[in-house]
């Protein structure tokens, strides 16, 4: 059976995720997701580096319950975790349009659901 | 949306978010509840963003264990026996009960407590000057947050500078006037989401994404500290040395603009070397003013004086020396030999040479070097500093060094550069060190019964709060005189700010009576006589005066029988005082607003104010166009009219009036007896980005991002020790230990590991002992009262010393060598 091909999606700079999980939260309040799950959550990634380096990112991950605000959307508004980003480095869009948004390193165009 | 939903745009402070607020918000409301909360797009702090406490309110607002009712203490303090009381009952108690320690002691026996910087910080003052003490007091050692950083500042240059993000400019860091700073040095600050002092931390990235580079100072591996330039990840409590080993290297490769130096610094001005002191007019002659000073004409070849009534020069075409050894005749007619500020400033910068720089802070030589490079070559270039600053004894000789950089590369008061921070159309209500508003003590008599007004200078010249730790000793010296009760609002002070918990417990059991002002039951409630219920921000009207944009905080709902802070300060300031002289609180915004040309009517239509380019509380170049002093005149609001690299009050207060380096008490370096027993620097602060200080740990959406109190150890530390990632230790010294978890990472150095702060367990039992957990896990168990600076400014926050061992009682070693 052939899947539905996605037709909207998340594209992330993060670069400049800062971690501050105001994503992570809105979800929540937008959806009432109860304590300990959600829409996205936020990673944090501690990255070990030759010569004694570390780097550290944060990444927010989609997860199953993502219903790309679909009830925001419809009405012209951004998805609850765009809207609020604090590092405005998230985009919701037509995945076909933020490929072409992907003119530097460290971004990911998420595509939560079909 | 469906037409039963109302939305309202008010200003975020606290309760709430617990931050210290500025961010537009829009509160959606249906059937008197709010339902959701967003960041309102056109507001020019946050721009439609909005952080994960702010979000999360509905889960506060609506928290099952949220005070709804005055409670009246029976039992004994401490038990958790409460009856609900109304509010009339709880008024006419406390009425009762600091009126009677008014009469027996005086009004200054009641000490008013705060904590951080929150809208009560004026209805506090307000309700304790009605009162009629002068005792506002910061719960925290040292008075070590944020107003050692103005204080030093308004030392330095007469006025407080912070990091220009474009804040003044209706465009923001779009607005035309505005230049991105080609480097950002954050010191000692993070985000996520910490916001503190008038600062939407996200600018700082929103910056970076249009080019600035960041130098980062921190020993910690934060946001920033990945995605600088330079990151200096040096030995807490030695930023004043790496400040000065800055100075030095930017005098010596001549990248300092010297033009500003000679304008409109203090360093021509004439040093004598017998005394080390300025010279005075007073000095050469008879009946001159002490308030005058000397510089070394190179022109007339003789010296002439700076008069500072008329902030010039006495005669014309003046070309004052920086450098060189000149002989002055004194009025008795003896000769001295005198040097310039400038000559003296670069003696005690010279002390710094990068080799020895190096050495203290744990840094290398070329970091250090090209970092400093990078920072003074930068045009413009800003500074970012936190409460690092702050968090050691030392911290006015080293934040008077890092004012001193932005004073001489040229940054001050520019597009882009440290900018000096005012209040909005000069609408003080929250005043900070060295504002003053409508809400003042009725004689300054009173004043200078203030705990530390006496032996402290910055607490008589910019400090209006009680010295904390002062505060504390007076409760169990009873001298000058005793302290009776306590009012404490907006304030954990046990298990928040309070050091040496268990000494403060002590301390509020000794008071007659004590009363809490709060949201929810804490530890510090739990030693209460009376606690109040008081409101969120959503809750109230109020004032939200804080550099700039000037807002209105607009009440949107109600919850239940509880009163705002505003609300129950001024009804007990009418009680202590009949003649306030405002008839309720609008009246007190409209008084306090004056300035503005606003009534509260007018600003709360408006939503929030930024005041015009040519107002005094506006940038740029303010000192130039005679914006800073009372008296029109071109120049700073300092003793000399000039930026003070030498500082004038520090010379009055027998204080080093040069910035410089002192190794802080309990460091490798000054305790090596203490470090090794205790092998690992102690640091703790760092900010959560789901919490403020000791809030929110009841709040499910957040309490799940960081569940527990987390202690950083570098995994090299963490092998020698047997610690694997996610144990229980304990953390130890020589006050008291803790149970932490283990959140092993390299995102602390090996040497050092952090120690999250703030925690208590708002779901176990509150009655003593447990006070929901306290002893379990709050670091304040370790950290000690009454280590200050010579000013009675900092506290060691960030550079203690402990052990850490597992929590099943096997120790292991440091090998200290391999730091």
């Amino acid at each position: 059976m052939m899947k539905k091909k996605p037709e909207y999606g998340l594209l992330i700079d993060y670069e400049y995720c800062t971690g501050c999980y105001a994503c992570q939260v809105a979800c929540a309040q937008e959806h009432n997701w109860p304590a300990g799950m959600g829409g996205i959550r936020v990673m944090e990634i501690v990255e070990n580096l030759p010569k004694d380096k570390a780097y550290l990112k944060f990444l927010p991950v989609p997860t199953e319950l993502c219903v790309l605000c679909a009830a925001r959307t419809s009405k012209g508004l951004k998805p609850a975790c765009v809207q609020t980003c604090m590092a405005a480095c998230m985009k919701y869009g037509k995945i076909e349009d933020l490929a072409k948004e992907i003119t530097k390193s460290h971004m990911v165009l998420w595509a939560p659901r079909a | 949306m469906s037409e039963d939903v109302k939305t309202v745009k008010t200003t975020t402070w606290s309760a709430g978010p617990g931050c210290h607020g500025g961010c537009g918000v829009i509160a959606h409301i249906k059937d008197g509840k709010l339902i959701k909360i967003e960041g309102d797009p056109e507001h020019p702090m946050n721009r439609g963003r909005l952080c994960s406490r702010c979000l999360a309110v509905k889960q506060f607002i609506y928290h099952p264990d949220r005070l709804r009712k005055p409670l009246k203490r029976v039992g004994e303090r401490g038990e958790n026996k409460w009856k609900e009381i109304g509010w009339d009952e709880a008024f006419d108690l406390i009425e009762k009960k600091f009126g009677d320690i008014r009469d027996h002691y005086g009004a200054e026996s009641v000490v008013f407590s705060m904590g951080t910087g929150r809208d009560v910080g004026a209805w506090i003052c307000m309700l304790a000057y009605a009162f009629g003490s002068p005792n506002v007091s910061f719960a925290l050692s040292g008075n070590a947050c944020y107003t050692p950083r103005i204080v030093a500042s308004e030392i330095v240059l007469g006025d407080y500078c912070i990091f220009d993000g474009g804040q003044w400019l209706p465009k923001g860091h779009d607005d035309p006037r505005y230049r991105v700073p080609e480097c950002i040095v954050i010191w000692g600050y993070n985000i996520p989401a910490s916001c503190p002092d008038n600062i939407f931390g996200h600018w700082a990235v929103d910056l970076m994404k249009k080019g600035a580079k960041l130098i980062t100072i921190d020993p910690r591996l934060t946001w920033f500290a990945s995605r600088s330039d330079k990151w200096l990840q040096l030995r807490p409590g030695t930023d004043g040395a790496l400040a000065m080993g800055f100075l030095n290297i930017i005098i010596q490769e001549g990248l300092y603009d010297r033009a500003f130096v000679e304008k409109w610094t203090n360093a021509s001005h004439l040093i004598r070397e017998d005394t080390g002191k300025l010279l005075r007019e007073s000095d050469v002659i008879e009946g001159g003013s002490k308030d005058n000073f000397l510089v070394w004409d190179t022109g007339r070849n003789g010296p002439v004086i700076w008069d500072v009534s008329r902030v010039e020069y006495r005669q014309p075409d003046v070309k004052p020396a920086l450098e060189g050894q000149f002989t002055v005749t004194l009025k008795d007619g003896s000769k001295i030999k005198a040097t310039t500020v400038w000559e003296v400033f670069r003696r005690e910068t010279a002390q710094y040479p990068v080799d020895k720089v190096a050495k203290i802070t744990w840094l290398k030589e070329d970091d250090i070097i090209e970092a400093a490079r990078l920072y003074a070559r930068s045009k413009p270039a800003t500074i970012q500093w936190g409460l690092a600053i702050d968090s050691t004894p030392a911290i006015t000789p080293t934040a008077s060094a890092i004012a001193a950089l932005w004073c001489i590369t040229g940054n001050l008061d520019v597009p882009g550069g440290n900018v000096i921070a005012r209040y909005a159309y000069n609408a003080v209500a929250y005043a900070l060190p060295g504002a003053k508003g409508v809400i003042k003590l009725a004689s300054k008599d009173i004043d200078e019964k203030r705990i530390g007004y006496q032996k402290f200078g910055p607490f008589r010249k910019f400090i209006w709060r009680s010295q904390t730790d002062s505060v504390m000793e007076q409760i169990f010296s009873g001298e000058p005189y005793p302290v009776k009760g306590m009012w404490l609002q907006c304030c954990n002070l046990i298990g928040g700010t309070g050091y040496e918990t268990r000494k403060w417990i002590e301390a509020l059991k000794k008071l007659d009576f004590v009363v809490v002002v709060d949201l929810f039951m804490t530890p510090t409630a739990q030693m209460a006589d009376v606690v109040l219920p008081a409101t969120s921000f959503l809750e109230k009207d109020s004032l939200r005066s804080w550099w700039v944009p000037l807002q209105s905080i607009n009440k949107v709902i109600t919850v239940d029988d509880c009163k705002s802070d505003i609300e129950i300060n001024f009804e007990l300031a009418k009680r202590f005082n009949p003649n306030l002289p405002w008839k309720n609180i609008y009246e007190l915004f409209d008084d306090i607003l004056k300035p503005s040309g606003m009534t509260y009517r007018e600003l709360q239509e408006k939503g929030w104010s930024i005041p015009p380019e040519g107002n005094p509380s506006a940038p740029y170049l303010r000192y130039e166009k005679g914006l800073l002093r009372q008296d029109g005149k071109p120049g700073f609001n300092t003793n000399s009219g000039k930026v003070e690299l030498y500082s004038t009050l520090r010379e009055e207060w027998h204080l080093e009036p040069l910035p410089h380096y002192e190794e802080p008490p309990f460091t490798p370096v000054s305790r090596p007896d203490l470090f090794e027993k205790y092998p690992l620097i102690l640091s703790t602060g760092r900010r959560s980005p789901v919490y403020f200080l000791s809030e929110h740990r009841n709040i499910p959406w957040l309490r799940e991002i960081d569940p527990d109190p987390v202690v950083e150890i570098h995994p090299d530390t963490a092998l020698e020790l047997g610690i694997g990632n996610g144990e229980w230790v304990w953390v130890e010294n020589w006050l008291g230990r803790c149970k932490l978890k283990a959140k092993v990472a390299p995102i602390v150095p090996r040497w050092m590991v952090m120690a999250a702060h703030g925690w208590w367990f708002p779901e176990k039992p509150g009655a003593e002992p447990s006070l929901y957990g306290l002893w379990e896990s709050n670091i304040n168990q370790l950290m000690p009262m009454g280590v200050y600076g010579k000013d009675g400014l900092g506290t060691p926050t960030k550079h203690l010393l402990c052990r850490v061992y597992k929590a099943d009682g096997s120790s292991g070693e440091v090998d200290q060598k391999d730091r």
